[in-house]
C-alpha cells in the first residue's frame, strides 16, 4: 500500500475547467453549457451566502434530522476483532444520505427561479429524496428510473408517486441507472429554461461533482468531530463507504482527506468503474468507466440497484489516480452475507449498497485486527427487503 | 457580419459554392451499420443530397431521441463498430462530402490523432461531436485541424450572442444551428427557434448555416430554408431506413430536394 503521507492531502476545489486532476470537465451538448455556467455561478453565490447556508442547515436539522449519530457495533466489532463504528445516514428522513444533497439542490433550484426538478434514480433513494424535497418546497418533480429498477424497487416507486412525483421508465439500453441518467439529460436538454436537473451523485458535468460533494460534506464534518469525541481525539484508521457514483463516499471522505486515515471505497464486482474501468467520457464527465475497446459503455451488473452504474464520480477517479483512496470490489454473494451479518449481529438492516462496505470489512478483518473502522451506513435496507425475500426465501431459519 | 478567418476546407468550399450558386443545401443523416445504410447513402447522393452525415452508433446517445436511439442500438447489436463503419465507407463511390457524427467517447477512446487519421483514410472530410462543447474541444480540434478534418460546431438557442460569436469562430465546414431545445426526433411543426437561430447566425457569419434537430419533413425543410442555407434531416431519414429500407430514403431525399428548390412564397 502507498504511504498516505506521500499523496495529496487536500480537498480540491476545481477551477474553471471543472477538473479534479485530469478528471471531470463539462462534456455536454452545446444547449446545456449556458445552464451549467449559470448553475456554477448560482451555487457559488449561494454557498457563500450565510442566509442560504442557514436556511439549509435549518432544514437539515429540523426536517432531515441531522446531525446523524454514530453507533458503535460492539457485537460485530468483537466478532471481527476490530473497533467498528457506523455513521448513521440511514436514520435521516427518507432513509439515506441523499436528502443532504437534495435539500441543498432544491433550495438552489428555487433560488434560481426554477419551478420543476428532474432527477434520475437507481435504487429509488435519490428519487424519493427528490420527490420529498419537491413536495416540501412546492416544486414539480419528474423522476427517471430504469425499467429493471422499477421492477426490483417497487416500494420506492410507490413512495415517489405518493409524494406527488411522476415516475418515468427508462426503457433503453440496460434499463438501469445509466439509462435513467440518459433520459434525464434528454429531458433537461428540452426543458433547460424552466427545469433544474437534480443529479443524485458526485457525477455529471461541472459543477455537479463539486456541488454535490459540498452538500454531502456535512457527513464527513460531523463524523470527524463525533469520532474524535468518542475515541479520545483520534481519527479512525480506516473510513469505508460503498461507491456507485460515489456521493456518500465523497461526503464522508471529505472530512478525512487530511487525516492519517485510509480511505476505502467499495465497488460492486459487476460495476467496478475504478477497479476494472479505463478513463472515458459519458454523462458530462471524464472519469473511469467500464467500456469496450471502441468506447461503448458496458452494462453494470449488481444486486444493488443503487450501485448498478458503469461510471464513477470524477473526484474518485482522481483520488484513485493519486493513491489517496483505494477501491476494492466485492461480489453479490459477499454482499448477501454482509447484509445478513449486520442484521443479525447488530439489529440493523443495511441498504444493499452499504452491505458492500460490510462485506469488505468482513473480508479484510484478519488484516486489520485491532484497528478502528468508521463505516458510512448511507441508507437503510427496508427498500431491499422484498428483493432479499425472493433471494433468501426459506433459507433463513 | 464577419468573414471566416480560417482557410476553408473541402466541405466548406463545396458548401459555399453550392450556396453561392443559389442552391439550398441538403444533408441527410444516416446511422452507420444499419441494414442498407450504404445503399441509402448512394440513394441520397443520387437524389439531391449535397453531403451525407453518417452517425457512428454509441451506447449512450444523450442528444438523440427515440428513432436514432433505436437505430444506434440495432446497429450495435448487429456488430457495428467505428472501425467496421469507416471500413465500409471506403468503398462508397459518391462524389459528395461525407461527414461523421459521433459522441466524444468514441474519439477519446480511439485517441484524437488516430481517430482523425482514420476518418481521413475513410474519405471523411468533417466531424460533428455533439457532446464536445467549445470549452472541451481544443485537443480534438488541434488533431482535426492538422489532419484536415473540419469540425462542425453546434450553435444552440440557449447561447447568448457573445457565445455564438465564439462558436462560429471555431466552426469549420458549416455552422450547425440547433433548431430547438431538445433532442433529435420528428416534430409536427417546425419550432420557431429554427428560423430564429438561422437568422441570428446569418447575421454574424458568412459561413454556410444549416439547421438540424427537429426539421422533420419536406415542408419544414422548405420553411427553414427561407432563412437558412440548408437543412440536416436525421430522424425522418433514419425512420424510413429502419421501417422501409434504402429505396424509401432515396425517394424521401428527392421529395425534400424538390421542396427546398422551390421557394416558400411560390407555394402560398
Amino acid at each position: 500500500m502507498m504511504n498516505p503521507k506521500q499523496v495529496p492531502r487536500e480537498l480540491l476545489t476545481p477551477g474553471a475547467d471543472g477538473r479534479f486532476g485530469e478528471f471531470g470537465g463539462r462534456f455536454v451538448p452545446e444547449t446545456l453549457v449556458p445552464a451549467c455556467e449559470e448553475l456554477e455561478r448560482a451555487f457559488n453565490d449561494a454557498w457563500n451566502d450565510s442566509l442560504f447556508r442557514t436556511e439549509l442547515d435549518d432544514l437539515l436539522r429540523e426536517y432531515a434530522g441531522r446531525p446523524s449519530i454514530l453507533t458503535e457495533c460492539h457485537n460485530l466489532g468483537a466478532q471481527l476483532g476490530i473497533r467498528l463504528i457506523l455513521k448513521r445516514e440511514d436514520l435521516n428522513h427518507t432513509g439515506s444520505h441523499k436528502i443532504n444533497s437534495v435539500l441543498g439542490q432544491a433550495l438552489l433550484a428555487k433560488r434560481m427561479g426554477k419551478k420543476r426538478i428532474i432527477a434520475e434514480t437507481g435504487a429509488g433513494q435519490h428519487g424519493v429524496a427528490s420527490a420529498t424535497a419537491a413536495a416540501l418546497l412546492g416544486l414539480e418533480c419528474k423522476v427517471y428510473m430504469g425499467a429493471v429498477d422499477i421492477e426490483r424497487q417497487s416500494l420506492n416507486v410507490f413512495r415517489m408517486k405518493l409524494l406527488g412525483a411522476t415516475v418515468e421508465a427508462a426503457n433503453s439500453g440496460s434499463r438501469t441507472l445509466k439509462d435513467a441518467v440518459n433520459e434525464a439529460m434528454r429531458d433537461w436538454v428540452a426543458s433547460v429554461e424552466t427545469s433544474y436537473y437534480c443529479i443524485g451523485s458526485v457525477m455529471g458535468p461541472h459543477p455537479y461533482p463539486f456541488m454535490v460533494r459540498q452538500f454531502q460534506s456535512v457527513i464527513g464534518k460531523e463524523a470527524r468531530k463525533q469520532f474524535q469525541e468518542l475515541c479520545d481525539g483520534s481519527d479512525p484508521n480506516i473510513v469505508v463507504a460503498c461507491v456507485g457514483g460515489g456521493s456518500n463516499a465523497m461526503g464522508i471522505f471529505s472530512g478525512f482527506i487530511d487525516a492519517d486515515t485510509r480511505l476505502v471505497g467499495v465497488e460492486p464486482a459487476g460495476g467496478a468503474a475504478v477497479g476494472r474501468g479505463t478513463p472515458g467520457v459519458v454523462h458530462g464527465m471524464k472519469s473511469y468507466l467500464m467500456q469496450d475497446e471502441y468506447g461503448q459503455v458496458q452494462e453494470a451488473h449488481s444486486i444493488s440497484a443503487g450501485l448498478d452504474y458503469p461510471g464513477v464520480g470524477p473526484e474518485h477517479s482522481y483520488l484513485a489516480s493519486v493513491g489517496r483512496a483505494e477501491y476494492p470490489s466485492v461480489d453479490d454473494q459477499e454482499v448477501i452475507e454482509g447484509f445478513k451479518l449486520m442484521a443479525r449481529a447488530e439489529g440493523i438492516i443495511p441498504a444493499l449498497e452499504c452491505a458492500h462496505a460490510v462485506a469488505w470489512i468482513t473480508r479484510e478483518a484478519p488484516k486489520i485486527q485491532g484497528q478502528t473502522v468508521l463505516m458510512n451506513l448511507s441508507g437503510r435496507g427496508d427498500k431491499d427487503v422484498a428483493q432479499m425475500m425472493a433471494i433468501l426465501g426459506d433459507s433463513l431459519s | 457580419m464577419k468573414s471566416a478567418q480560417h482557410k476553408p476546407g473541402a466541405l466548406e468550399t463545396r458548401l459555399r459554392q453550392t450556396r453561392d450558386s443559389g442552391r439550398k443545401i441538403l444533408v441527410p443523416y444516416i446511422t452507420g451499420g444499419l441494414t442498407g445504410w450504404i445503399d441509402a447513402i448512394r440513394g441520397a447522393a443520387a437524389n439531391g443530397a449535397d453531403a451525407i452525415e453518417i452517425g457512428i452508433p454509441f451506447s449512450d446517445p444523450v442528444m438523440d431521441g427515440p428513432i436514432i436511439q433505436m437505430a444506434s442500438e440495432k446497429a450495435l447489436r448487429d456488430g457495428a463498430t467505428p472501425i467496421s463503419i469507416l471500413h465500409e465507407l471506403r468503398g462508397v463511390d459518391v462524389s459528395i462530402p461525407l461527414i461523421v457524427m459521433c459522441y466524444y467517447n468514441t474519439v477519446y477512446r480511439a485517441g484524437h490523432t488516430r481517430f482523425a487519421n482514420s476518418l481521413r483514410e475513410a474519405g471523411v472530410v468533417a466531424a460533428i461531436v455533439p457532446d464536445l462543447p467549445l470549452e472541451e474541444s481544443a485537443h480534438w480540434c488541434e488533431s482535426a485541424d492538422s489532419t484536415g478534418i473540419e469540425t462542425v460546431m453546434l450553435a444552440a438557442p440557449t447561447a447568448p450572442d457573445e457565445r455564438l460569436h465564439r462558436v462560429v469562430e471555431r466552426a469549420r465546414g458549416f455552422v450547425y444551428a440547433v433548431g430547438l431545445l431538445g433532442v433529435t426526433g420528428e416534430r409536427t411543426e417546425l419550432a420557431a427557434t429554427a428560423v430564429a437561430m438561422a437568422t441570428r447566425l446569418k447575421r454574424i457569419t458568412d459561413m454556410p448555416v444549416l439547421v438540424g434537430v427537429g426539421v422533420s419533413n419536406a415542408a419544414q425543410a422548405q420553411q427553414a430554408c427561407a432563412v437558412a442555407d440548408g437543412v440536416i434531416q436525421g430522424a425522418s431519414v433514419v425512420r424510413r431506413l429502419l421501417n422501409e429500407g434504402a429505396d424509401s430514403v432515396a425517394q424521401y431525399v428527392a421529395e425534400v430536394r424538390a421542396a427546398i428548390d422551390s421557394p416558400v412564397s411560390s407555394n402560398r
